[in-house]
């Protein structure tokens, strides 16, 4: 068999390829994007991008019903959004094997919250895989599909941020032998949600997860790793990793399901140590549950809920051992956080929003870097889709002259996602804010992909691109205007102008991203700082580009530089510059 | 040796290359024969931020995350981002460091400094240091974009990884048209560095 080095998301989507799935699809998000990216390998698989979350959840259920496996996957705040069908899914269950893939992020490296989709498996009361490395998240997804067959129902495979970016050796399996296409099967009782056919479908839900917990004691993902038989662990995923750095002599009871769980297996083998660890990231969602059988174990009294669990974090909870550095700086060091990059068409809309001392309620994307300094232009973040809401709602609280420097700014991907909902509403309740959409014709924070306004598909093939100004003014916005980020000075007349109507307008500021895929943008030549004529006034730091450096020696007080290599051309500093100290670059 | 595991860290800036080199350093030691672990955090490091990822070899590798005090080698790529992880590194650690100073926002905006005199403090810290100045290697190569690989070749010298494999290696995951200048700038960087073992 071939060995190879992938990834957690590299080794589910070839999970996927080898157990016949037919669909895939999937909104972006991290640590979860790269699942769909790497599924478009296997041409046997339809892959796509859906406009959110519950669209792709959706698509997932027709190709399960009409009997075709599927996966969809998405990170964790996107089971938020792909909750409703999901909950009713688990009482129709499928026809063709469905996995829904949660990837989870511990320690919030790239996310609003760190909320444990473990609870969503008791929730909705589906069973949920969970994968300690590569092999196992190819194994588990294969595993998925056929138990969601078994037992006709949905089956949650959950990843965390370090199983889906981790890369381990993994030996790849054989696909299935592919599946001829069925034909539609009506079925009223299992696929027609009613009172009177839910009520029974409840039933059915209930027995068989109890079918279940008896199923998972003989199954070898459900294991038990005998060590010197004094210390007793309960664990799974990554946390099982960490309990073998640590614990290396402990008998280890790995749970490679999380729920059900296997509860006679845990009787027995808790019965066997005077002391019992649940080692667990995040919540004590095994924990409570072995308490709730009566056992007595530690957990969360000595591990943390907050943040990841780390091999030292395990170690120092459970010894008291600390792993100290033998080296560790002594200065101050500078921070380097993310920035956006030179030549971004969001920059320039945040400074502006900032001239105008704006309140903007804000949304997700790359955008949200604009509430960093020197920008400092984004005052709330709560979830893809709120910022239109929530600007509706603050106006509504604030005297006029206060409500009208609410402004909403949502990206282009965000807008298709969630936003053009709260546009609805703003119209039909009369709103009187200001919408911002920032239309870099790309889904850019995730890493560039395309989505219904981009005019591409997953697959890269050409495809009808959303008129956003249509989709504005067919829900009833008025005032509509596009601009171009570059060009400062008019981006901030026409903002100013529509902050001051009395009625919903809808700004669109539009420029490709930098490192769009189709149609690349061509970066122009760098430009240059006339050290003659720069008189070290800063105008051009306050845009806060990676490529502007500030040189404190040189002059009287200093002066700005440009960096040849990160400067794009872009042309915004010159407009900042009252001295037409910025221009091209001359020799010498 | 048996169930001793290696330590490695690959740090910089986002933008710099790290991925390819982790990614190319992995799949060596994978075809070497060893259990390979590799760990980095993507997302919002991605734009110009701190990046730093985690490789751990060895006959059986658990965790992929190197806890603080025991990394074996640190290959920095730049000056700043080698400093920041020397506390990852275990006493004797090794460190080959890129001559490479690329500003921080704060920085550039004047508002904090750029530490002073890294390569020393580094260097008094752990003695077995190797400054190579990558941008020149890769110059040499001709094609300033293997500055990445020119490192991989300054750390390779202390892996128990045979040359013809890197090579073999770099053949497979390198696009055709930039391979010839890779490989000469891993020799290179093979070249600048002492080898080991
Ligand atoms: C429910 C949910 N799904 C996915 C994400 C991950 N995510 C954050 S921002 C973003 C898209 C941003 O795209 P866009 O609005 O076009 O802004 P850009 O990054 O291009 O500026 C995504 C997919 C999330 N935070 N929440």
């Amino acid at each position: 068999m071939k060995r190879c080095m992938l990834s957690g998301n590299e080794a589910i989507a070839r999970g996927a390829f080898e157990a016949g799935v037919k669909v895939a699809s999937a909104y972006p998000g991290t640590p979860s994007t790269e699942i769909l990216e790497n599924i478009t390998r296997y041409p046997s698989v339809d892959a796509s991008w859906s406009p959110n979350e519950k669209v792709a959840l959706e698509v997932g259920i027709g190709a399960s019903f009409g009997g075709g496996r599927a996966l969809v996957a998405m990170k964790h705040v996107g089971v938020n959004v792909a909750a409703d069908p999901l909950f009713t899914l688990s009482y129709t269950g499928v026809r063709g094997g469905l996995v829904l893939v949660t990837a989870d992020d511990p320690e919030l490296h790239s996310s609003q919250n760190e909320q444990d989709n473990r609870n969503y498996a008791k929730f909705a009361k589906m069973p949920m895989f969970e994968p300690s490395d590569s092999q196992e998240a190819l194994d588990f997804t294969r595993l998925s599909l056929e138990v969601s067959e078994l037992f006709d129902t949905p089956v949650f495979l959950r990843s965390t941020t370090r199983i889906s970016h981790s890369k381990s050796v993994v030996e790849l399996g054989q696909p299935v032998p592919s599946q001829p296409t069925k034909a539609v099967e009506k079925n009223p009782a299992k696929f027609v949600m009613l009172p009177g056919n839910a009520r029974k479908r409840h039933v059915v839900v209930e027995e068989r997860l109890r079918k279940m917990e008896e199923w998972v004691c003989q199954q070898p993902f459900n294991r038990i790793e005998v060590g010197q038989g004094k210390i007793g662990v309960i664990t799974s995923g990554v946390s099982y990793l960490y309990a073998k750095e640590v614990l290396p002599d402990a008998d280890i009871l790995k749970l490679g399901m999380v729920y059900p769980l296997p509860k006679q297996m845990i009787r027995d083998f808790a019965s066997r140590y005077d002391t019992l660890y649940v080692i667990e990231e995040l919540d004590p969602f095994i924990e409570e549950q072995v308490r709730a059988m009566g056992i007595a174990v530690h957990g969360k009294d000595i591990l943390p809920i907050c943040g990841e669990l780390t091999p030292a974090r395990l170690k120092r909870a459970l010894t008291g051992e600390t792993n100290d550095s033998f080296y560790v700086p002594q200065d101050t060091l500078p921070n380097r956080p993310p920035n956006m990059c030179p030549g971004c068409p969001h920059r320039s809309v945040f400074l502006t929003l900032n001239r105008l001392k704006a309140f903007v309620t804000g949304d997700i994307g790359c955008y949200t870097l604009g509430f960093m300094e020197p920008l400092s232009a984004m005052d709330t973040c709560i979830c893809m889709g709120a910022s239109i809401g929530n600007a509706t709602g603050m106006t509504k609280v604030l005297d006029p002259q206060e409500a009208r420097r609410v402004v909403a700014v949502i990206g282009d991907s965000t807008f298709l996602h969630t936003g053009i909902n709260g546009l609805m509403d703003m119209v039909y309740n009369k709103s009187h804010a200001t919408v911002l959409i920032l239309d870099n014709r790309t889904t850019a924070m995730t890493g560039r992909q395309e989505n219904p306004g981009s005019g591409y598909t997953l697959a890269g093939d050409e495809t009808y691109q959303i008129d956003l100004e249509a989709l504005c003014r067919s829900v009833g916005v008025e005032n509509i205007t596009v601009v171009d980020p570059y060009d400062i000075a008019h981006t901030r007349e026409v903002i100013r102008t529509e902050m001051d109507r009395p009625a919903v307008s809808v700004v669109i500021a539009r420029r490709p991203c930098m490192l769009v895929k189709h149609d690349p943008v061509k970066k122009k030549a760098p430009l240059a700082v006339d050290p003659n004529k720069c008189t070290g006034c800063k105008a051009c730091l306050q845009l806060g580009c990676p490529a502007i450096e500030w040189q404190p020696e040189a002059g009287e007080r200093g002066k700005a530089v440009i960096n040849p290599l990160l400067c794009c051309g872009c042309g915004l500093c010159p407009q900042m510059c009252q001295f037409d100290a910025i221009g091209g670059r001359h020799e010498g | 040796m048996k169930d001793k595991v290696t330590n490695i860290l690959i740090s910089g800036v986002g933008g710099q290359g790290i991925l390819l080199a982790s990614e190319v350093l992995s799949e060596v030691l994978m075809l070497a024969g060893f259990d390979v672990k590799k760990n980095e955090i993507h997302g919002m490091a991605q734009r110009g931020g701190s990046v730093i990822s985690h490789i751990r070899f060895g006959t059986k590798v658990y965790s992929s995350i190197i806890p603080d005090g025991e990394g074996d080698i640190l290959l920095g790529f730049e000056l700043l981002e080698t400093y920041r992880h020397l506390s990852l590194l275990r006493k004797g650690g090794q460190v080959v460091a890129n001559d490479l100073k690329i500003l921080p926002p704060p920085v550039t905006l004047g508002k904090e400094q750029y530490p002073e005199n890294i390569k020393e403090k580094i260097r008094s810290a752990f003695s077995d240091t190797l400054v190579v100045d990558g941008t020149r290697l890769a110059s040499q190569a001709g094609n300033p974009r293997t500055v990445n690989v020119a490192l991989l070749g300054a750390i390779s010298g202390a892996l128990p990884v045979g040359a013809d494999l890197w090579h073999d290696t770099l053949r497979r995951m390198v696009p055709e048209r930039f391979l010839e200048t890779n490989l000469k700038a891993f020799d290179l960087g093979r070249k600048a560095a002492p080898v080991k073992s």
